[in-house]
Protein backbone atom coordinates (compact mmCIF):
# COMPACT_ATOMS: atom_id res chain seq x y z
CA UNK A 1 0.00 0.00 0.00
CA UNK A 2 1.24 3.52 -0.76
CA UNK A 3 1.59 5.97 2.12
CA UNK A 4 -1.25 8.46 2.49
CA UNK A 5 -2.35 11.29 4.71
CA UNK A 6 -5.65 10.97 6.53
CA UNK A 7 -8.36 13.22 7.85
CA UNK A 8 -11.77 12.80 9.42
CA UNK A 9 -14.34 15.15 7.91
CA UNK A 10 -17.00 16.78 10.12
CA UNK A 11 -19.54 17.89 7.52
CA UNK A 12 -20.48 16.57 4.05
CA UNK A 13 -19.41 19.83 2.38
CA UNK A 14 -16.06 19.72 4.20
CA UNK A 15 -15.53 16.13 3.07
CA UNK A 16 -16.38 17.01 -0.53
CA UNK A 17 -14.02 19.98 -0.50
CA UNK A 18 -11.21 17.93 1.05
CA UNK A 19 -11.37 15.34 -1.73
CA UNK A 20 -11.94 17.89 -4.50
CA UNK A 21 -8.69 19.69 -3.62
CA UNK A 22 -6.56 16.68 -4.52
CA UNK A 23 -6.94 14.55 -7.65
CA UNK A 24 -5.64 11.47 -5.81
CA UNK A 25 -7.86 11.80 -2.72
CA UNK A 26 -10.60 9.30 -1.88
CA UNK A 27 -13.50 9.09 0.54
CA UNK A 28 -13.50 6.09 2.86
CA UNK A 29 -16.63 4.80 4.62
CA UNK A 30 -16.83 1.03 5.19
CA UNK A 31 -13.57 0.58 3.31
CA UNK A 32 -14.42 -3.03 2.47
CA UNK A 33 -13.69 -2.51 -1.24
CA UNK A 34 -11.37 0.52 -1.26
CA UNK A 35 -8.91 -0.87 1.30
CA UNK A 36 -8.78 -4.17 -0.56
CA UNK A 37 -7.92 -2.30 -3.78
CA UNK A 38 -5.34 -0.17 -1.96
CA UNK A 39 -3.53 -3.30 -0.78
CA UNK A 40 -3.24 -4.35 -4.42
CA UNK A 41 -2.27 -0.80 -5.44
CA UNK A 42 -5.14 -0.74 -7.91
CA UNK A 43 -6.21 2.29 -5.90
CA UNK A 44 -3.35 4.39 -4.55
CA UNK A 45 -4.78 7.54 -2.95
CA UNK A 46 -2.33 10.04 -1.47
CA UNK A 47 -5.02 11.39 0.87
CA UNK A 48 -7.96 9.56 2.47
CA UNK A 49 -10.98 11.36 3.90
CA UNK A 50 -12.94 9.39 6.50
CA UNK A 51 -16.67 10.20 6.22
CA UNK A 52 -17.85 7.96 9.05
CA UNK A 53 -18.40 10.87 11.47
CA UNK A 54 -20.87 12.69 9.19
CA UNK A 55 -24.04 11.21 10.65
CA UNK A 56 -25.94 10.21 7.47
CA UNK A 57 -26.67 6.89 9.17
CA UNK A 58 -30.46 6.99 9.52
CA UNK A 59 -33.34 5.51 7.57
CA UNK A 60 -36.19 8.02 7.63
CA UNK A 61 -39.61 8.23 6.03
CA UNK A 62 -39.75 11.17 3.66
CA UNK A 63 -42.60 13.64 3.17
CA UNK A 64 -43.65 12.12 -0.15
CA UNK A 65 -44.27 8.75 1.52
CA UNK A 66 -40.94 7.36 0.44
CA UNK A 67 -37.75 6.56 2.30
CA UNK A 68 -34.53 8.49 2.77
CA UNK A 69 -31.59 6.15 3.38
CA UNK A 70 -28.48 7.86 4.76
CA UNK A 71 -25.31 7.19 2.78
CA UNK A 72 -23.64 5.61 5.81
CA UNK A 73 -26.40 3.16 6.76
CA UNK A 74 -24.66 -0.21 6.93
CA UNK A 75 -25.90 -2.94 4.60
CA UNK A 76 -26.91 -5.21 7.50
CA UNK A 77 -28.89 -2.42 9.19
CA UNK A 78 -30.68 -1.47 5.98
CA UNK A 79 -31.64 -5.10 5.32
CA UNK A 80 -33.01 -5.41 8.87
CA UNK A 81 -34.84 -2.06 8.91
CA UNK A 82 -38.50 -2.67 9.78
CA UNK A 83 -39.85 -0.33 7.06
CA UNK A 84 -37.54 -1.77 4.39
CA UNK A 85 -38.50 -5.34 5.32
CA UNK A 86 -42.20 -4.48 5.18
CA UNK A 87 -42.47 -2.03 2.27
CA UNK A 88 -39.37 -2.70 0.14
CA UNK A 89 -38.61 -6.39 0.71
CA UNK A 90 -36.85 -6.68 -2.66
CA UNK A 91 -34.17 -4.39 -1.18
CA UNK A 92 -33.78 -6.43 2.02
CA UNK A 93 -33.52 -9.60 -0.05
CA UNK A 94 -30.93 -8.15 -2.40
CA UNK A 95 -28.76 -6.90 0.47
CA UNK A 96 -28.93 -10.23 2.26
CA UNK A 97 -27.89 -12.04 -0.92
CA UNK A 98 -24.62 -10.08 -1.03
CA UNK A 99 -21.27 -10.55 0.73
CA UNK A 100 -20.94 -12.00 4.26
CA UNK A 101 -22.28 -11.04 7.69
CA UNK A 102 -18.99 -9.35 8.58
CA UNK A 103 -18.83 -7.34 5.36
CA UNK A 104 -22.47 -6.25 5.55
CA UNK A 105 -21.82 -4.91 9.06
CA UNK A 106 -19.24 -2.46 7.65
CA UNK A 107 -20.29 -1.84 4.03
CA UNK A 108 -22.41 1.27 3.53
CA UNK A 109 -25.28 2.18 1.22
CA UNK A 110 -23.21 4.69 -0.76
CA UNK A 111 -20.13 2.50 -0.80
CA UNK A 112 -22.13 -0.40 -2.15
CA UNK A 113 -23.12 1.73 -5.18
CA UNK A 114 -19.50 2.77 -5.70
CA UNK A 115 -17.82 -0.63 -5.42
CA UNK A 116 -15.70 -1.64 -8.39
CA UNK A 117 -16.04 -4.66 -10.62
CA UNK A 118 -14.58 -8.02 -9.58
CA UNK A 119 -13.49 -8.86 -13.16
CA UNK A 120 -10.43 -11.07 -12.55
CA UNK A 121 -8.33 -9.05 -14.99
CA UNK A 122 -9.12 -5.81 -13.16
CA UNK A 123 -7.65 -7.40 -10.03
CA UNK A 124 -4.66 -8.99 -11.81
CA UNK A 125 -2.19 -6.10 -12.00
CA UNK A 126 0.08 -8.13 -14.29
CA UNK A 127 -2.52 -8.09 -17.09
CA UNK A 128 -3.82 -5.34 -19.35
CA UNK A 129 -7.15 -3.84 -18.28
CA UNK A 130 -8.72 -0.70 -19.74
CA UNK A 131 -10.58 0.01 -16.52
CA UNK A 132 -7.45 -0.19 -14.35
CA UNK A 133 -5.00 1.24 -16.93
CA UNK A 134 -6.91 3.05 -19.70
CA UNK A 135 -5.67 2.17 -23.17
CA UNK A 136 -3.83 -1.00 -22.11
CA UNK A 137 -6.42 -3.35 -23.61
CA UNK A 138 -9.04 -5.81 -22.34
CA UNK A 139 -7.75 -9.21 -21.25
CA UNK A 140 -11.25 -10.55 -20.65
CA UNK A 141 -12.18 -10.44 -24.35
CA UNK A 142 -10.68 -13.73 -25.48
CA UNK A 143 -9.85 -14.60 -21.87
CA UNK A 144 -11.90 -16.07 -19.07
CA UNK A 145 -15.26 -14.37 -19.38
CA UNK A 146 -17.70 -16.80 -17.79
CA UNK A 147 -18.79 -14.35 -15.08
CA UNK A 148 -18.72 -11.22 -17.25
CA UNK A 149 -21.18 -9.06 -19.19
CA UNK A 150 -23.48 -10.27 -21.95
CA UNK A 151 -25.06 -6.92 -22.84
CA UNK A 152 -24.19 -3.22 -22.85
CA UNK A 153 -20.47 -4.00 -22.98
CA UNK A 154 -17.91 -2.61 -25.43
CA UNK A 155 -14.68 -3.61 -27.14
CA UNK A 156 -12.91 -1.83 -24.27
CA UNK A 157 -14.55 -3.64 -21.34
CA UNK A 158 -16.96 -6.47 -20.54
CA UNK A 159 -16.91 -6.12 -16.75
CA UNK A 160 -20.07 -6.49 -14.66
CA UNK A 161 -21.18 -4.36 -11.73
CA UNK A 162 -21.13 -6.66 -8.69
CA UNK A 163 -23.78 -5.04 -6.48
CA UNK A 164 -26.98 -6.86 -5.55
CA UNK A 165 -28.36 -3.84 -3.69
CA UNK A 166 -28.12 -1.62 -6.76
CA UNK A 167 -30.24 -4.04 -8.82
CA UNK A 168 -33.06 -3.74 -6.27
CA UNK A 169 -32.66 0.04 -6.18
CA UNK A 170 -32.94 0.14 -9.97
CA UNK A 171 -36.26 -1.69 -9.86
CA UNK A 172 -37.43 0.66 -7.07
CA UNK A 173 -36.56 3.81 -9.11
CA UNK A 174 -34.21 5.11 -6.40
CA UNK A 175 -32.47 8.47 -6.64
CA UNK A 176 -28.95 9.24 -5.41
CA UNK A 177 -28.60 12.51 -3.50
CA UNK A 178 -25.19 14.17 -3.56
CA UNK A 179 -23.36 17.25 -2.39
CA UNK A 180 -20.66 18.87 -4.50
CA UNK A 181 -17.58 20.64 -3.16
CA UNK A 182 -19.31 24.03 -3.68
CA UNK A 183 -22.16 22.91 -1.41
CA UNK A 184 -24.66 22.39 -4.27
CA UNK A 185 -26.83 19.30 -3.94
CA UNK A 186 -28.47 17.27 -6.71
CA UNK A 187 -30.43 14.09 -7.24
CA UNK A 188 -29.36 11.53 -9.82
CA UNK A 189 -31.86 8.87 -10.93
CA UNK A 190 -30.32 5.44 -10.34
CA UNK A 191 -30.83 4.67 -14.05
CA UNK A 192 -28.32 7.43 -14.86
CA UNK A 193 -25.95 6.82 -11.96
CA UNK A 194 -23.91 3.92 -13.32
CA UNK A 195 -22.51 4.14 -16.84
CA UNK A 196 -21.94 1.65 -19.61
CA UNK A 197 -18.23 1.18 -20.42
CA UNK A 198 -18.05 2.56 -23.98
CA UNK A 199 -14.53 3.85 -24.67
CA UNK A 200 -13.99 4.99 -21.08
CA UNK A 201 -14.61 2.01 -18.80
CA UNK A 202 -12.61 3.71 -16.04
CA UNK A 203 -15.49 6.20 -15.68
CA UNK A 204 -18.09 4.15 -13.83
CA UNK A 205 -20.60 6.62 -12.48
CA UNK A 206 -22.01 10.12 -12.87
CA UNK A 207 -20.25 11.69 -9.88
CA UNK A 208 -17.69 14.46 -10.25
CA UNK A 209 -14.43 14.16 -8.31
CA UNK A 210 -15.18 15.24 -4.75
CA UNK A 211 -18.95 14.84 -5.13
CA UNK A 212 -20.22 12.96 -2.07
CA UNK A 213 -23.32 10.77 -1.85
CA UNK A 214 -25.39 11.88 1.15
CA UNK A 215 -28.47 9.65 0.76
CA UNK A 216 -30.40 7.28 -1.45
CA UNK A 217 -34.07 8.20 -1.84
CA UNK A 218 -36.79 5.65 -2.50
CA UNK A 219 -40.21 6.72 -3.82
CA UNK A 220 -43.37 5.58 -2.05
CA UNK A 221 -43.61 1.77 -1.85
CA UNK A 222 -44.78 -0.21 -4.87
CA UNK A 223 -47.28 -2.95 -4.06
CA UNK A 224 -46.89 -6.41 -5.53
CA UNK A 225 -44.76 -9.47 -4.91
CA UNK A 226 -41.16 -8.35 -4.28
CA UNK A 227 -38.52 -10.91 -5.24
CA UNK A 228 -34.74 -10.99 -5.49
CA UNK A 229 -33.34 -14.22 -6.84
CA UNK A 230 -29.62 -14.73 -7.24
CA UNK A 231 -27.99 -17.58 -9.12
CA UNK A 232 -24.35 -18.21 -8.24
CA UNK A 233 -21.68 -20.89 -8.17
CA UNK A 234 -22.07 -21.61 -4.45
CA UNK A 235 -25.01 -21.19 -2.09
CA UNK A 236 -23.64 -18.18 -0.21
CA UNK A 237 -21.00 -15.49 -0.31
CA UNK A 238 -20.44 -15.39 -4.07
CA UNK A 239 -21.14 -12.89 -6.82
CA UNK A 240 -24.11 -13.41 -9.11
CA UNK A 241 -23.88 -15.21 -12.40
CA UNK A 242 -27.37 -13.81 -12.94
CA UNK A 243 -29.69 -12.13 -10.49
CA UNK A 244 -33.22 -10.84 -10.91
CA UNK A 245 -35.00 -8.15 -8.90
CA UNK A 246 -38.71 -8.07 -9.62
CA UNK A 247 -41.95 -6.55 -8.40
CA UNK A 248 -44.81 -8.54 -9.89
CA UNK A 249 -48.49 -7.54 -9.85
CA UNK A 250 -51.39 -10.01 -9.62
CA UNK A 251 -52.16 -9.50 -13.34
CA UNK A 252 -48.59 -10.47 -14.28
CA UNK A 253 -47.46 -6.91 -15.02
CA UNK A 254 -44.44 -5.62 -13.18
CA UNK A 255 -40.89 -4.35 -13.10
CA UNK A 256 -37.73 -6.37 -13.62
CA UNK A 257 -34.00 -5.62 -13.36
CA UNK A 258 -31.09 -8.00 -13.84
CA UNK A 259 -27.72 -8.17 -12.08
CA UNK A 260 -24.54 -9.96 -13.15
CA UNK A 261 -25.17 -9.33 -16.85
CA UNK A 262 -23.92 -5.80 -17.54
CA UNK A 263 -21.74 -2.91 -16.41
CA UNK A 264 -24.76 -1.60 -14.47
CA UNK A 265 -28.05 -3.00 -13.18
CA UNK A 266 -29.88 -3.94 -16.39
CA UNK A 267 -33.46 -2.76 -16.70
CA UNK A 268 -35.33 -2.14 -19.95
CA UNK A 269 -38.57 -0.35 -19.05
CA UNK A 270 -39.88 -0.63 -22.64
CA UNK A 271 -39.85 -4.43 -22.34
CA UNK A 272 -41.99 -4.42 -19.20
CA UNK A 273 -45.22 -4.07 -21.20
CA UNK A 274 -44.58 -7.63 -22.37
CA UNK A 275 -43.96 -9.10 -18.91
CA UNK A 276 -47.48 -10.58 -18.65
CA UNK A 277 -46.69 -12.61 -21.79
CA UNK A 278 -44.05 -14.50 -19.86
CA UNK A 279 -40.31 -14.71 -19.34
CA UNK A 280 -39.45 -15.71 -22.91
CA UNK A 281 -41.16 -12.74 -24.54
CA UNK A 282 -39.81 -10.39 -21.90
CA UNK A 283 -36.17 -11.48 -21.97
CA UNK A 284 -36.18 -11.50 -25.79
CA UNK A 285 -36.79 -7.75 -25.58
CA UNK A 286 -34.76 -6.99 -22.47
CA UNK A 287 -31.69 -8.75 -23.92
CA UNK A 288 -32.13 -7.67 -27.57
CA UNK A 289 -28.67 -6.97 -28.97
CA UNK A 290 -26.89 -9.07 -26.36
CA UNK A 291 -23.38 -10.09 -27.38
CA UNK A 292 -22.32 -12.86 -25.04
CA UNK A 293 -18.97 -14.63 -25.32
CA UNK A 294 -18.78 -18.40 -25.83
CA UNK A 295 -18.05 -18.69 -22.08
CA UNK A 296 -21.02 -16.71 -20.82
CA UNK A 297 -23.73 -17.35 -23.41
CA UNK A 298 -25.36 -19.57 -20.76
CA UNK A 299 -26.41 -16.41 -18.92
CA UNK A 300 -29.16 -15.62 -21.45
CA UNK A 301 -31.20 -18.82 -20.94
CA UNK A 302 -30.32 -18.66 -17.23
CA UNK A 303 -31.81 -15.15 -16.97
CA UNK A 304 -34.96 -16.28 -18.81
CA UNK A 305 -35.42 -19.35 -16.62
CA UNK A 306 -34.73 -17.47 -13.39
CA UNK A 307 -37.39 -14.95 -14.35
CA UNK A 308 -39.79 -17.75 -15.36
CA UNK A 309 -39.39 -19.26 -11.90
CA UNK A 310 -40.09 -15.89 -10.28
CA UNK A 311 -43.23 -15.31 -12.38
CA UNK A 312 -44.48 -18.80 -11.58
CA UNK A 313 -43.95 -18.28 -7.82
CA UNK A 314 -45.54 -14.82 -7.98
CA UNK A 315 -48.66 -16.29 -9.65
CA UNK A 316 -48.87 -18.86 -6.88
CA UNK A 317 -48.68 -16.09 -4.23
CA UNK A 318 -51.15 -13.74 -5.98
CA UNK B 1 13.23 -25.51 12.61
CA UNK B 2 14.02 -21.90 13.47
CA UNK B 3 17.23 -20.40 12.20
CA UNK B 4 19.60 -19.62 15.04
CA UNK B 5 21.41 -16.29 15.46
CA UNK B 6 23.92 -16.85 18.30
CA UNK B 7 21.84 -17.52 21.36
CA UNK B 8 18.70 -15.97 19.81
CA UNK B 9 16.50 -18.10 17.58
CA UNK B 10 15.11 -16.42 14.46
CA UNK B 11 11.70 -16.51 16.06
CA UNK B 12 12.99 -14.63 19.16
CA UNK B 13 14.70 -12.11 16.92
CA UNK B 14 11.52 -11.47 14.96
CA UNK B 15 9.56 -11.00 18.15
CA UNK B 16 12.21 -8.67 19.57
CA UNK B 17 12.40 -6.47 16.46
CA UNK B 18 8.62 -6.38 16.11
CA UNK B 19 8.52 -5.12 19.69
CA UNK B 20 10.52 -2.04 18.79
CA UNK B 21 7.81 -1.06 16.32
CA UNK B 22 5.49 -0.33 19.22
CA UNK B 23 6.04 3.28 20.10
CA UNK B 24 5.55 3.78 23.82
CA UNK B 25 3.28 6.73 24.44
CA UNK B 26 3.43 8.60 27.72
CA UNK B 27 1.03 11.42 28.30
CA UNK B 28 -0.16 11.28 24.68
CA UNK B 29 -0.22 15.07 24.51
CA UNK B 30 1.24 15.43 21.05
CA UNK B 31 -1.11 15.12 18.08
CA UNK B 32 1.73 14.80 15.58
CA UNK B 33 3.87 11.87 16.61
CA UNK B 34 7.43 11.68 15.39
CA UNK B 35 7.58 9.54 12.30
CA UNK B 36 11.14 8.67 11.48
CA UNK B 37 11.41 7.85 7.80
CA UNK B 38 7.71 8.39 7.11
CA UNK B 39 6.42 11.15 4.82
CA UNK B 40 4.87 14.00 6.86
CA UNK B 41 1.31 13.39 7.97
CA UNK B 42 1.25 9.67 7.20
CA UNK B 43 1.31 8.63 10.87
CA UNK B 44 -1.50 9.08 13.37
CA UNK B 45 -2.04 8.71 17.09
CA UNK B 46 -5.27 7.25 18.38
CA UNK B 47 -6.81 5.81 21.50
CA UNK B 48 -9.12 2.83 21.40
CA UNK B 49 -10.26 0.19 23.84
CA UNK B 50 -9.12 -3.35 23.24
CA UNK B 51 -10.57 -6.10 25.41
CA UNK B 52 -11.60 -3.53 27.99
CA UNK B 53 -8.20 -1.84 28.18
CA UNK B 54 -7.55 1.67 26.75
CA UNK B 55 -4.66 1.70 24.28
CA UNK B 56 -2.99 4.77 22.84
CA UNK B 57 -0.96 3.91 19.77
CA UNK B 58 0.93 5.57 16.97
CA UNK B 59 0.26 3.95 13.63
CA UNK B 60 1.27 4.38 10.04
CA UNK B 61 -2.04 5.32 8.38
CA UNK B 62 -1.76 2.16 6.25
CA UNK B 63 -1.99 -0.11 9.29
CA UNK B 64 -5.09 -2.27 9.35
CA UNK B 65 -6.88 -2.94 12.61
CA UNK B 66 -5.69 -6.55 12.21
CA UNK B 67 -2.03 -5.54 12.00
CA UNK B 68 -2.42 -3.15 14.92
CA UNK B 69 -3.80 -5.99 17.06
CA UNK B 70 -1.21 -8.54 16.02
CA UNK B 71 1.98 -6.57 15.43
CA UNK B 72 1.74 -3.69 17.91
CA UNK B 73 -0.56 -4.94 20.66
CA UNK B 74 0.76 -8.52 20.42
CA UNK B 75 -2.75 -9.99 20.40
CA UNK B 76 -1.87 -12.74 17.97
CA UNK B 77 -5.02 -14.76 18.59
CA UNK B 78 -6.66 -12.90 15.70
CA UNK B 79 -5.32 -14.50 12.53
CA UNK B 80 -4.38 -13.17 9.11
CA UNK B 81 -5.66 -15.55 6.46
CA UNK B 82 -6.33 -13.98 3.07
CA UNK B 83 -6.01 -10.32 4.15
CA UNK B 84 -8.80 -9.51 1.63
CA UNK B 85 -12.01 -10.13 3.56
CA UNK B 86 -12.66 -13.48 1.97
CA UNK B 87 -11.82 -15.98 4.72
CA UNK B 88 -13.01 -14.50 8.05
CA UNK B 89 -9.92 -15.58 10.05
CA UNK B 90 -9.45 -11.95 11.18
CA UNK B 91 -12.99 -11.55 12.54
CA UNK B 92 -13.22 -9.43 15.71
CA UNK B 93 -16.06 -7.57 17.40
CA UNK B 94 -16.08 -3.80 16.83
CA UNK B 95 -18.49 -2.11 19.24
CA UNK B 96 -20.11 -5.52 19.60
CA UNK B 97 -20.53 -6.22 15.86
CA UNK B 98 -18.47 -8.76 13.95
CA UNK B 99 -16.23 -7.34 11.22
CA UNK B 100 -13.20 -8.32 9.15
CA UNK B 101 -10.32 -6.54 10.92
CA UNK B 102 -8.19 -6.83 7.76
CA UNK B 103 -10.55 -4.46 5.92
CA UNK B 104 -10.52 -1.63 8.41
CA UNK B 105 -7.80 0.94 8.93
CA UNK B 106 -6.69 1.29 12.54
CA UNK B 107 -6.79 5.05 12.08
CA UNK B 108 -10.57 4.79 11.53
CA UNK B 109 -11.06 3.28 15.00
CA UNK B 110 -10.49 6.05 17.58
CA UNK B 111 -12.81 5.52 20.53
CA UNK B 112 -13.87 2.08 19.28
CA UNK B 113 -14.30 -0.90 21.58
CA UNK B 114 -12.62 -3.94 20.07
CA UNK B 115 -13.03 -7.47 21.41
CA UNK B 116 -10.70 -10.20 20.19
CA UNK B 117 -10.59 -13.91 20.99
CA UNK B 118 -8.32 -13.05 23.97
CA UNK B 119 -11.04 -10.77 25.35
CA UNK B 120 -13.84 -13.32 25.13
CA UNK B 121 -12.41 -15.66 27.72
CA UNK B 122 -9.19 -17.02 29.21
CA UNK B 123 -8.13 -20.53 30.21
CA UNK B 124 -10.09 -21.46 33.32
CA UNK B 125 -12.79 -18.92 32.43
CA UNK B 126 -13.70 -19.65 28.83
CA UNK B 127 -16.53 -18.07 26.86
CA UNK B 128 -19.26 -20.67 26.31
CA UNK B 129 -18.44 -20.76 22.58
CA UNK B 130 -14.73 -21.34 23.29
CA UNK B 131 -15.68 -24.21 25.61
CA UNK B 132 -18.11 -25.60 23.03
CA UNK B 133 -15.50 -25.59 20.24
CA UNK B 134 -13.23 -27.66 22.51
CA UNK B 135 -16.02 -29.99 23.65
CA UNK B 136 -17.27 -30.61 20.09
CA UNK B 137 -13.80 -30.66 18.49
CA UNK B 138 -14.77 -27.76 16.22
CA UNK B 139 -11.42 -27.49 14.45
CA UNK B 140 -8.48 -29.38 13.04
CA UNK B 141 -5.50 -27.07 12.56
CA UNK B 142 -7.15 -24.30 14.59
CA UNK B 143 -6.09 -21.38 12.39
CA UNK B 144 -9.63 -20.26 11.53
CA UNK B 145 -10.94 -20.94 15.04
CA UNK B 146 -10.55 -17.49 16.68
CA UNK B 147 -12.36 -15.95 13.70
CA UNK B 148 -15.03 -18.66 13.76
CA UNK B 149 -15.67 -18.06 17.47
CA UNK B 150 -15.74 -14.24 17.27
CA UNK B 151 -17.99 -14.51 14.23
CA UNK B 152 -20.32 -16.92 16.05
CA UNK B 153 -20.56 -14.52 19.01
CA UNK B 154 -21.55 -11.69 16.67
CA UNK B 155 -23.86 -13.94 14.66
CA UNK B 156 -25.79 -15.16 17.72
CA UNK B 157 -26.22 -11.54 18.81
CA UNK B 158 -27.57 -10.62 15.35
CA UNK B 159 -30.00 -13.51 15.60
CA UNK B 160 -31.05 -12.40 19.08
CA UNK B 161 -31.76 -8.94 17.68
CA UNK B 162 -33.94 -10.48 14.97
CA UNK B 163 -31.72 -9.55 12.03
CA UNK B 164 -32.73 -11.55 8.95
CA UNK B 165 -30.43 -13.53 6.63
CA UNK B 166 -30.61 -14.85 3.07
CA UNK B 167 -31.93 -18.10 4.57
CA UNK B 168 -34.78 -16.42 6.48
CA UNK B 169 -38.06 -17.49 4.87
CA UNK B 170 -40.26 -14.82 6.41
CA UNK B 171 -38.76 -11.35 6.86
CA UNK B 172 -41.53 -10.44 9.33
CA UNK B 173 -40.87 -13.36 11.70
CA UNK B 174 -38.11 -13.57 14.30
CA UNK B 175 -35.45 -15.84 12.81
CA UNK B 176 -34.49 -19.07 14.57
CA UNK B 177 -31.20 -20.89 14.27
CA UNK B 178 -31.95 -23.71 11.84
CA UNK B 179 -29.12 -25.60 10.14
CA UNK B 180 -29.71 -23.52 6.97
CA UNK B 181 -29.62 -20.27 8.94
CA UNK B 182 -26.39 -21.24 10.69
CA UNK B 183 -24.63 -22.20 7.46
CA UNK B 184 -25.76 -19.01 5.69
CA UNK B 185 -24.87 -16.72 8.59
CA UNK B 186 -21.42 -18.28 9.06
CA UNK B 187 -20.56 -18.30 5.33
CA UNK B 188 -18.00 -15.52 5.80
CA UNK B 189 -15.76 -17.90 7.79
CA UNK B 190 -13.92 -20.52 5.80
CA UNK B 191 -12.30 -23.62 7.28
CA UNK B 192 -9.79 -25.17 4.90
CA UNK B 193 -9.65 -28.32 7.08
CA UNK B 194 -13.37 -28.74 6.55
CA UNK B 195 -14.35 -29.00 10.22
CA UNK B 196 -17.72 -27.46 9.42
CA UNK B 197 -19.92 -30.19 10.87
CA UNK B 198 -18.27 -29.92 14.31
CA UNK B 199 -18.19 -26.11 14.12
CA UNK B 200 -21.94 -26.14 13.43
CA UNK B 201 -22.46 -28.56 16.31
CA UNK B 202 -20.45 -26.37 18.71
CA UNK B 203 -22.39 -23.22 17.80
CA UNK B 204 -25.74 -25.04 17.94
CA UNK B 205 -24.96 -26.40 21.39
CA UNK B 206 -24.44 -22.86 22.73
CA UNK B 207 -27.37 -21.34 20.84
CA UNK B 208 -29.62 -24.09 22.17
CA UNK B 209 -28.43 -23.44 25.72
CA UNK B 210 -29.07 -19.71 25.40
CA UNK B 211 -32.58 -20.09 23.97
Amino acid sequence: MKAFTFERARTPAEAAAAVAQRPDARFIAGGTNLLDLMKLQIEAPTHVVDVNALGLDRVEESRDGGLRIGALVRNSDLAADATVKRDYPVLSRALLAGASGQLRNRATTAGNLLQRTRCPYFYDTGQPCNKRRPGSGCSALGGLSRSLAVIGASKACIATHPSDMAVAMRVLDAEVETVKPDGQTRRIPIADFHRLPGDTPQVEHALAHGELITAVLLPAPVAGVHVYRKVRDRASYAFALVSVAAIVQPDGQGRVAFGGVAHKPWRVEAAEASLAQGAKAFTAQAFAGAQPTADNAFKLPLAERTLAGILQDARAKA
Amino acid sequence: MDEVFGCLSRRDLLIASAGTATIPVAGAADDAPPAVGSPPGTMSRLTLEVNGKPQTVDVDNRTTLLDLLREQLKLTGTKKGCDHGQCGACTVLLDGRRINSCLMLAVMAPGAKVTTIEGLGVPGKLHPLQAAFIAKDGYQCGYCTPGQICSAVGMLDELQRGMPSHATADLAAKPLLSADELRERMSGNLCRCGAYSNIAEAITSVAGGAA
